[in-house]
């Protein structure tokens, strides 16, 4: 017990006053920053890496820098979930799955039911992660390295594969809204080849289309669109206000301990290998969708929607900064940053970093520990307060809503053209919406397309290219079959349920 | 003026949509073949996957267009009323008018006093709230915004003549 | 972008007198926020040499504005260079390079030049290193290069980062040399061209010594040759008994081939030389500070750094360079 030992030791650097401090005040921005559309975690450690410079040339100073900065990371997933909910406005990219029934809650009055599922199941799937690394981090290390690109697109076939069948309406509007996600995925420069791909010679095309832009426009404004329709409200108002609701939500949350499982193991395979926390969301949703009791009525509001991607999405951001430490390969854009951070610091990622600075390495895991209690306190207490924001009347929040996608939308890149395209999107989710177009097939190809084209293609290339690499070895002709069977599951369902001499009722 | 009156039919919808559908898979499969879309020797090329996908555009939008040909009755349901065009606009333009205030090439306010006479606007027309809380409202979120972005995380949003009698530009 | 108002020129007046009794009335210093544009993605190599400069001058006080990092790197780094080409005359912009300076224009056809910006100094040179597995039974860059023949053309893949770019480039020019064949994979990042090399899903990659060392240290990888003509100056043990400079240039491995990439800094065409000497004296003083060249060797960085003409004449020396590689390539864009 090893692990154990050197974990009390982590504890020991990390339960300082000064520390503690800081992980407040780092998840405190971080939730301030999810909140905020557009603006990331990635952002929010960017600006405040160069503050942690100084802090970390003090002695045990690196890991007082780290804690701020890994702390703004669990805040801001913890606080991506809360406009999901409440304005159907995804905080981040990976609440984008938790809309789906977080915000058919807040609909129905249940605002502070979501919160807390959302909030208690982030803090399971991150909790889930922290022990994995804390145990076993040298197998997951191994593990990782087996990814190569053929790998990585079974990955991600699986992801499409888990979420497809999902939609109502006509298949054809399905196809056609999937594949203008993946079009536009595809705009922008090409990474195989190096060249533009519709871009048409305009410069703003260049940097492609921004998955949260889409999104903002989609969801958010589409979503207010639709509701002034039917007058100046937002539905919901009623939800109950005080903590209460905490405790009735905990109550029923162990009824779907089966999901929770299940999503933590995709959320920690997706952040190790690094596929990234919004593919484990959309993933973990898909699953438990096909695969819950009540999978029929998911989308409509119900608990174990929020549930699984948020416990995914938790679990993958914390297990993706596992490949950052022990291999220096960012699992999401803010271990990026921080991966940046330790080289500035003058700590060398790698494989050595857990035997040449246990004491920072250690004290970072035991803050993951602590930052996660610390940010699930703070939210939780602040879930009243949060559901009260859906009782200020709507001339007033819907404008501040409009800003904050407006300023979520400039921020991306800084650039005004990408305001227009949100607006652009947000009519386009409008009429999509009242058409019966389905949006999660869109985003969910628009966050993929590029990967899954990329790590398909490098597959390809060389001599010995051909389809067959992807059962070329026990681990990729594994997640390549299970992609395959859940793929056509509608199909061999309907033909089991006619072999049997049933009526199916079809996927 | 009869606020239930349809300003387009649901069949109308589609057809505009699915339209622009076949117009944006066009596009993308003709950029495409300009790339190169074939399998070559060393796997598909740059335009190979986007060209499919703007085949499979085109080819599901063609059936929408039929299928909404075909609708019947039920596309002569309204796919927007009146009223709610109106409402919709209502909110939609001010939008509008918003992002084209806070950059342009004429005289451009910033982001932040843009949105402090947009707010501001949204709670007098269809609010009808008194000044005496309209100004609170809108100054605040805008100066609560300044200080967040430009003070604190420094992170240059688009700025006016404001900010610039201020000194900060 | 902003007019210029009568109102904003006179207060820039005022703080101009007020800031003038400080310091010399002819010196030009930055009245606003500095942005510091970073033609690539976050994490990468020139984003952290672009936060450890932003960091340096907050901590020792370099400058008395902000400055503020901002990524630019869509198109492969042509957002970016659009952005400061299109702010002529704009001494708040400056933008730090990668070789995509040169090669972004000539693959993309995206329509700028090194000459629409004003050079300022170059901070560094970043060295390339040819790695392969530790299990790889080469020992020398010789010794590989005959396997890659004797392989057969395009059996053996080689990684790096993009394409058309740095690391393709030196896989052609190596190629041209010794006659061997690669097979080449591009990836979005250095960190994970490296971790892919130590899965054996290539296998060798040209990573720069930052982007390997710590791999090379835990005894997952191994250098073969550094593609510069002089060996790396850093002498410091780095992975177990063998330092930097136990690496033998290629040139000495029996492979002639080299290649270094400009991390330099430019700012928007049309600026005065009271503004660029701003900077170059501002950049000087961060070159002297400890933790810049703590991570000079940390990284291993080929510590050249010109300014004034000897910079200009450098870069065009190496957009010839690169012109005549695109062009043996066949990377360039059809017109």
């Amino acid at each position: 017990m090893q692990e154990i030992q050197s974990l009390m030791g982590g504890f020991a650097v990390a339960m300082t006053w000064f520390n503690l401090a800081l992980m407040l005040a780092g998840v405190t921005l971080g939730v301030l920053i999810g909140v905020l559309p557009g603006l990331g975690g990635a952002n929010g450690v960017a600006i405040l890496l160069p503050l942690t410079f100084t802090m970390s040339q003090q002695p045990g100073g690196a890991t007082s820098a780290i804690i701020l900065l890994s702390c703004i990371y669990w805040g801001a997933l913890f606080g991506g979930a809360i406009t999901s909910i409440l304005f159907n406005i995804p905080g981040e990219p990976w609440s984008v799955a938790t809309t789906f029934d977080g915000y058919p809650l807040a609909q129905k009055g249940q605002a502070g039911a979501a919160l807390t599922s959302a909030f208690t199941s982030s803090f399971i799937g991150a909790l889930v992660a922290v022990i994995l690394i804390t145990f076993i981090s040298p197998i997951i290390a191994r593990f990782a390295l087996r990814f190569g690109p053929p790998e990585f697109f079974s990955v991600y076939l699986l992801t499409f594969s888990a979420f497809v069948g999902m939609s109502k309406g006509t298949p054809f509007k399905t196809i056609a809204a999937m594949m203008a996600g993946f079009a536009l995925a595809a705009v922008g420069i090409d990474t195989v080849t190096g060249q533009l791909r519709l871009t048409f010679g305009f410069t703003e095309l260049l940097k492609g289309f921004d998955f949260l832009i889409a999104v903002i426009g989609l969801f958010g404004i589409g979503e207010i669109l639709l509701t002034i329709e039917e007058g100046l409200e937002f539905r919901g108002t009623k939800a109950k206000l005080n903590l209460r609701v905490v405790l009735d939500t905990w109550k029923e949350l162990p009824k779907y301990w089966k999901t929770s499982i299940r999503s933590s193991a995709v959320g920690c395979m997706m952040g190790i290998v690094p596929g990234g926390a919004t593919p484990a969301s959309f993933m973990a949703y898909g699953l438990a969708k096909k695969m819950s009791r009540d999978g029929e009525e998911f989308g409509t509001g119900k608990i174990e929607g929020v549930v699984a991607p948020e416990t995914a999405a938790h679990a993958a951001g914390t297990s993706a900064l596992l490949p950052m430490l022990t291999l220096g390969v960012p699992g999401s854009p803010t271990a990026a940053v921080l991966l940046g951070g330790l080289l500035i610091w003058g700590l060398q990622p790698g494989p050595l970093l857990f035997v040449e600075k246990p004491d920072f390495v250690w004290g970072l895991i035991a803050s993951m520990y602590l930052g996660n209690i610390v940010g699930l306190i703070v939210v939780l207490t602040c879930v009243p307060l949060f559901a009260s924001i859906l009782r200020i009347p709507f001339a007033i929040i819907a404008p501040v809503i409009l800003v904050i996608c407006a300023i979520g939308a400039y921020t991306v890149h800084n650039s005004i053209f990408d305001v227009w395209l949100m607006i652009v999107f947000g009519i386009l989710g409008y009429v999509f919406k009242k058409l019966d177009y389905p949006m999660a097939p869109l985003v969910l190809a628009l966050v993929l397309g590029d990967r899954a084209e990329d790590a398909f293609r490098q597959s390809m290339l060389g001599p010995e290219g051909s389809l067959t690499v992807f059962f070329a070895n026990p681990l990729v002709g594994t997640i390549t079959g299970a992609a395959l069977f859940l793929l056509f599951w509608p199909l061999i369902s309907r033909a089991l349920a006619i072999v049997r001499g049933r009526n199916g009722r079809g996927g | 003026m009869d606020e239930k009156k349809p300003v387009a039919s649901m069949r109308a919808a589609e057809l505009v949509m699915a339209g622009l559908f076949v117009a944006f898979g066009a596009l993308v499969m003709w950029d495409s073949r300009r790339l190169g879309a074939s399998w070559a020797e060393d796997g598909p090329q740059a335009g190979y996957f986007p060209f499919y996908i703007g085949l499979f555009i085109v080819v599901s939008a063609v059936v929408i267009i039929f299928r909404a040909l075909n609708l019947g009755e039920k596309g002569r349901v309204a796919f927007v009323e009146r009223g709610q065009l109106k409402m919709v606009l209502l909110v939609m333009a001010p939008t509008v008018v918003y992002a084209a205030l806070i950059s342009n090439p004429w005289f451009s306010l910033g982001i932040y006093l843009s949105s402090a006479i947009f707010i501001s606007f949204f709670m007098w027309h269809l609010g009808k709230y008194r000044w005496t809380r309209i100004a609170p409202v809108s100054l605040g979120v805008a100066v609560f915004f300044f200080v967040m972005f430009e003070v604190w995380f420094k992170l240059p949003l688009p700025k006016g003549p404001i900010e610039a009698a201020l000194g900060f530009n | 972008m902003n007019r210029r108002t009568t109102a904003k020129t006179l207060l820039a007046a005022v703080v101009a007198t007020a800031f003038s009794a400080l310091t010399p009335a002819f010196a030009w210093e930055p009245t606003k926020t500095v942005e510091f544009i970073v033609p690539a993605g976050t994490g990468g190599g020139a984003d952290q040499m672009a936060r450890l400069t932003q960091s340096i001058i907050a901590k020792h006080n370099l400058m008395k504005q902000n400055m503020v990092v901002v990524n630019k790197g869509g198109g492969a780094g042509a957002e970016g260079f659009l952005d400061v080409k299109g702010a002529k005359g704009d001494p708040h912009k400056i933008i730090i390079t990668l070789s995509n300076l040169f090669t972004t224009p000539m693959a993309t056809g995206v329509p700028f030049n090194w000459k629409d910006l004003t050079p300022v100094r170059m901070l560094a040179l970043d060295q390339f290193v040819l790695w392969v597995n530790k299990d790889n039974p080469a020992t020398t860059a010789k010794d590989y290069v005959e396997a890659v023949k004797k392989a057969g053309p395009g059996k053996m893949k080689m990684g790096g980062t993009g394409s058309k770019q740095e690391d393709q480039i030196i896989t052609v020019a190596l190629e041209k040399q010794s006659g061997a064949k690669f097979t080449y994979i591009p990836y979005k990042g250095g960190g994970e061209v490296a971790t892919q090399l130590v899965g054996k899903h290539v296998d060798s990659s040209v990573n720069n010594p930052i982007e390997a060392v710590a791999q090379w240290r835990a005894g997952n990888l191994k250098p073969l040759c550094v593609f510069d003509n002089e060996r790396m100056p850093y002498k410091g043990k780095v992975a177990g008994q063998y330092s930097w400079n136990d690496i033998p240039t290629c040139k000495e491995a029996g492979v002639d081939t080299d290649y270094v990439m400009l991390r330099g800094i430019f700012m928007a065409g049309g600026v005065t030389p009271d503004q660029v000497k701003y900077y170059v004296d501002l950049f000087e003083k961060v070159r002297q500070t400890p933790e810049w060249k703590e991570f000079m060797e940390r990284g291993a960085f080929n510590q050249t750094a010109l300014t004034g003409k000897e910079y200009a004449d450098w870069v065009a020396k190496a957009e010839k360079l690169h012109e005549g590689l695109m062009k043996e390539a066949g990377f360039m864009a059809k017109k």
